[in-house]
């Protein structure tokens, strides 16, 4: 597994996916948080972090996209999936081995974000008076966001030999399970049922564990649609042995 | 016993691709696997190295069954895919270290500059294997099934698209490398089972239509031998019909063909025919029976 995360990380850099992933997340977020006089937090007169929590779902879902459509898609179409699975390897490890290549460089990605905090709690008045434990909240939840999203990237991109088709699949996906059942819940012949929609989608958790309310409910929610995605990667992944 | 397959069917669809063989393959043998487009033979190794399933029937590498053991048939096989399939954006070097990774050899640096060498990669490992051309491309793919130094190599159509210069030196090093390696290797050029292997599994339909030592291919099969003749003067057919061991004469006047039993000493015969007749032989030509025709007549049944 390490091998194989090894290989799929180096050629993140190699292809400068991984510098390109990293310039465009940051320079979005910059923007949104410091620049612009419609959502910066230099304007907005509160010392929180909001406004980055709130843009960086959206960016994922077609950032994280981008990274995971061509971990399949592309060894399927070279040919290249007979040559390593064709080695001493079995298919979890192939799997998990993309996998966490893929939410490694999220992970490092987000990673210089950490610098916006410092520069808030800066700047707050009196200096350091920033609600430390949402940050932290808000940092796991988007963490635990963007692993499902890849999960749901290497998923879709199981599924198809053609990236672009991976691509979109994956955004759908992101997109449906991240804000789709919100707006489901809205629909008349919804209402009204006790046990909200809502629940299904990975907004309403993420949101939750953005108060800074760490809930072991929101992290099972978590847990377990990585692993929805993940073994219905590996099934597709096998289903070439039935 | 390196490689064991008993009655191996596999069915794609409606489609038989290949069609209960059975053949074993002794350590340390060069075995050719013969057979027109389609017939067989890459299903069959796909099967062997766990790419893909069998539908029914067994099949072992060096005792293991590959469905039970399918992770240490893996480790003890070395795979080189038709059309070689490869990571084009890795340099030679890290792609070679990946799969010493993979199969966790001991002293990588050292076992990877060994295959560099015996793969005559030596000047290009430097390169990203997307630049390199399709004969070092193979090599590659040959030094990443060489790497963790297997028993048994598998190596779909190792030849196919290279110049004449690089298959001649593929087949030396596949030579050298079956002096003590198994090695099954497919291919459709019959000049390379003659060059290089010890038997020959001819393959069509999915059934196995020959197996025997290359050598005998040629002279087992075939119980007759083919000669062209031509007489100075005309000579009547009959005449030679009714010389011992023929079987079947054609052609007019002075120029004939016929075929005989072997060792039915038909030259002598058509010698003394001639002096009989006051006739002289200006040419007479034995025609070898080549592989190819071997081929031909076993696979377009």
């Amino acid at each position: 597994m390490i091998t194989i995360l090894k290989k799929e990380f180096r050629s993140f850099l190699s292809l400068l996916i991984a510098y390109v992933v990293m310039i465009v997340f940051l320079l979005i977020t910059g923007l949104v948080a410091w620049v612009f006089s419609d959502t910066s937090i230099l304007e907005g007169g509160y010392a929180n972090m909001d406004i980055m929590f709130n843009t960086a779902p959206w960016i994922f879902i077609f950032l994280v996209s981008a990274i995971t459509m061509r971990s399949f898609s592309e060894e399927k179409k070279a040919g290249t999936l007979e040559t390593i699975t064709t080695k001493p390897i079995s298919d979890m490890s192939i799997i998990l081995g993309k996998y966490f290549a893929c939410l490694l460089l999220v992970l490092i990605t987000l990673l210089p974000t950490l610098i916006y905090y410092y520069s808030v709690s800066q700047l707050a008045n009196p200096i350091g008076n920033i609600d430390t434990g949402a940050v932290i909240g808000s940092y796991i939840g988007l963490i635990f966001l963007a692993a499902i999203y890849v999960a749901i990237g290497i998923f879709s991109s199981s599924l198809t030999d053609n990236q672009i088709v991976a691509f979109i699949l994956s955004m759908f996906l992101c997109f449906f399970f991240y804000s789709a059942f919100d707006m489901l819940k809205n629909i008349d012949l919804l209402k009204g049922s006790q046990f909200g929609i809502d629940w299904f989608g990975i907004g309403y958790h993420y949101s939750n564990i953005s108060f800074g309310r760490v809930d072991t409910r929101d992290i099972v929610y978590f847990i377990s649609m990585i692993c929805l995605f993940i073994f219905s990667t590996k099934a597709v992944f096998s289903s070439r042995k039935w | 016993m390196s490689i064991l397959v008993q009655n191996l069917s596999k069915i794609y669809g409606n489609q038989k691709a290949i069609d209960s063989i059975n053949f074993e393959i002794e350590k340390g043998q060069v075995v050719g696997f013969l057979g027109p487009n389609g017939a067989g033979k890459s299903t069959t190794m796909k099967i062997l190295t766990c790419f893909i399933p069998q539908t029914s029937g067994k099949a072992f590498v060096n005792g293991l069954d590959i469905e039970e053991n399918s992770i240490e048939v893996r480790r003890q096989l070395g795979y080189l895919p038709e059309h070689n399939p490869l990571y084009l954006d890795m340099y030679v070097k890290e792609y070679l270290s990946f799969v010493a990774d993979v199969f966790k050899v001991k002293q990588k640096k050292k076992r990877i500059a060994e295959c560099i060498e015996i793969t005559g990669l030596t000047l290009e490992h430097r390169k990203k294997i997307g630049q390199l051309s399709k004969g070092y491309r193979q090599r590659v793919g040959l030094a990443q099934a060489l790497i963790h130094d297997p028993s048994v190599l598998i190596l779909d159509e190792p030849t196919s698209g290279l110049d004449p210069n690089q298959v001649v030196e593929i087949r030396q090093l596949i030579k050298n490398l079956g002096k003590e390696k198994t090695v099954l290797l497919s291919t459709h050029q019959l000049t390379e089972v003659e060059a290089i292997c010890d038997r020959a599994i001819i393959i069509n339909h999915g059934a196995i239509v020959a197996d025997k030592p290359t050598n005998e291919l040629k002279s087992g099969l075939d119980k007759q031998t083919t000669i062209d003749v031509i007489f100075g003067n005309s000579i009547r057919k009959a005449l030679i019909e009714k010389l011992p061991g023929i079987r079947s004469v054609s052609g007019e006047g002075v120029e004939f063909t016929l075929t005989a039993e072997i060792n039915s000493k038909i030259q002598e015969a058509l010698f003394s025919l001639a002096v009989k007749e006051g006739n002289n032989i200006l040419s007479m030509n034995q025609r070898q029976t080549s592989l190819e025709e071997v081929f031909k007549t076993l696979t377009t049944e």
